[in-house]
């Protein structure tokens, strides 16, 4: 049905081809695209970029994190700092990392990384925060302790609000990603977008949206939610 | 003397940053293989003093030594049993059984097979790879007491473990946990606030006053090694303690309800008018 609509609009409106592309040509483009390697290599390149970013925000979310959790004096200061850093949407530091970083590859992974980190500290730290006293008891009077405390008892029961951070975090890694290959180039799919723009080809510029919503789609859909269903099947948390 | 707590003080700090005082000079005894119950009002601060044993929170004043180890942080050999379960979610009931020994560098292969034996004491072995969402209450509570006794240790504290069960699973697990206590002869510190739980299951009761907690009395209640015991001295037990505890709990209300709450004005007490003259 849109299908159609967008194919009549497309044909009927008073704007060139190369403006507002059909349906068709769309789809031709993104085949032609794919099987030349153009669109395909972006891709790589972008989802390289996103897992790496989107790797270190975690580890880094996770420590800062255990230390607000941890230590009154961290959540006084850090704490604060991170919710407020939060509300700052992350492509407000790319030009600061352009002159830090250069207009380079570093500076999208920056903003990238910048992007998740700040959601996964605050993520982390209340998943921290609620795990419940008996748990901890329990661990306790089992002579748990130190790391292995941290391993057996904090991390598994924050589980369910980390996958949830984790959630928020790839969304906001995700966006970053693609205002900074937009900006930035250096190939990925924002890079795409900006070449089609330049080369007048809407066609293209379609085509990357399309390949940008499926794969957003896939990994909420599919990693996401799959994970946070089987915690919850395990669990026995609400059961949809 | 097995376990000995001696002169245990303990206050905390309510949110009118007043200091209220939990237990107030607490001494108590217990023989290696006992039984110990203490039953008291809500509030009263028994749970306080289990996990001052358990080695969960300082006392202000005062120690207590189990098997002539001071206890000054929490431990293996002195295990709790809590209210819920608290049986980790993300670990099978194996798993959750063999935690402990694991902390102990117990290998894989030897903590299961105790943690089986044990299960199977408690008759869940055909639940070893469930997790403990798919147990019902009591089935949670029995596999916190195997994860407790798989550790053998000095002493099972027991923070009204039964309490949120129904009475049926409450009665079956009596049972069990006397079987298991005659079984495996370890030490039991059982707090409740359920007399008859209390006067059922152990040897000696210890009767808890309230704010501060303080010792009321301490009963012992006729031996029951044979495991019968005529209902009527169960219930001459409950009514003696019963009876101590009435004051508390008079206490309580009224400080729950106002002054104008007296536990004694019932129906089933007469009126004094009603028998006018007849202590003339």
């Amino acid at each position: 049905m849109i299908a159609v609509i967008w194919e009549v609009t497309s044909r009927l409106s008073s704007l060139p081809d190369f403006m507002f592309p059909g349906l068709l040509q769309v789809l031709d483009t993104l085949v032609n695209g794919i099987i030349s390697g153009q669109i395909t290599e972006a891709i790589l390149k972008s989802i390289g970029r996103i897992l790496l970013g989107f790797t270190i925000a975690i580890v880094i979310g996770l420590i800062l994190g255990y230390f607000i959790w941890r230590y009154k004096l961290v959540e006084d200061t850090l704490g604060f700092v991170v919710t407020a850093l939060q509300s700052i949407p992350s492509i407000v530091w790319f030009p600061l990392a352009i002159i830090w970083f250069g207009l380079n590859d570093f500076s999208i992974l920056f903003i990238v990384t910048i992007g998740a980190t700040w959601t996964m500290t605050v993520n982390a730290t209340s998943g921290f925060k609620n795990v419940p006293q008996l748990y901890q008891r329990v661990a306790k009077t089992y002579g748990s302790s130190g790391f292995h405390f941290l391993r057996t008892v904090i991390l598994p029961a924050s589980v369910p609000q980390i996958i949830s951070g984790l959630r928020i975090a790839w969304a906001f890694s995700w966006r970053a990603l693609m205002a900074g290959e937009l900006l930035g180039g250096g190939g990925g799919l924002g890079q795409l977008l900006e070449m089609g723009r330049s080369l007048g080809q809407m066609d293209l510029v379609i085509s990357v949206m399309i390949i940008i919503a499926i794969i957003g789609t896939i990994v909420d859909n599919v990693v996401f939610s799959r994970l946070e269903r089987n915690v919850q099947l395990k669990w026995g948390v609400s059961s949809r | 003397m097995y376990l000995t707590i001696n002169g245990i003080e303990k206050s905390f700090v309510n949110e009118k940053k007043e200091r209220v005082k939990v237990l107030d000079n607490i001494n108590i005894e217990a023989e290696k293989g006992s039984f110990v119950s203490i039953v008291g009002p809500s509030g009263c601060g028994k749970s306080t003093l289990l996990y001052l044993i358990a080695g969960l929170d300082r006392p202000d004043a005062g120690d207590i030594r189990v098997a002539g180890q001071k206890v000054k942080k929490p431990g293996p050999e002195r295990v709790v049993v809590f209210q819920e379960a608290g049986l980790f979610p993300w670990l099978t009931v194996l798993e959750n059984v063999t935690y402990g020994l694991k902390l102990k560098k117990m290998s894989k292969a030897e903590a299961e097979a105790k943690a089986l034996e044990v299960l199977k004491m408690v008759h869940l072995s055909r639940y070893v790879d469930s997790y403990p969402h798919q147990l019902s209450g009591g089935m949670k509570q029995r596999v916190a007491i195997a994860r407790a006794l798989v550790m053998e240790p000095d002493i099972l504290l027991m923070d009204e473990p039964f309490s949120a069960l129904d009475e049926q699973t409450r009665m079956v697990l009596h049972k069990e946990l006397i079987e298991i206590w005659r079984k495996t002869k370890v030490t039991i510190f059982f707090i409740t606030h359920n007399i008859r739980e209390a006067v059922q299951l152990s040897e000696k009761v210890v009767v808890f006053a309230t704010r501060p907690g303080k010792i009321k009395d301490i009963i012992s209640v006729p031996s029951m090694k044979d495991g019968v015991m005529p209902d009527s001295v169960t219930l001459h037990t409950e009514q003696k303690v019963l009876s101590i505890l009435q004051e508390e709990i008079e206490k309580v209300l009224k400080e729950e309800m106002g002054d104008d709450y007296s536990f004694k004005t019932g129906p089933v007490h007469r009126n004094d008018s009603g028998d006018m003259g007849s202590h003339i």
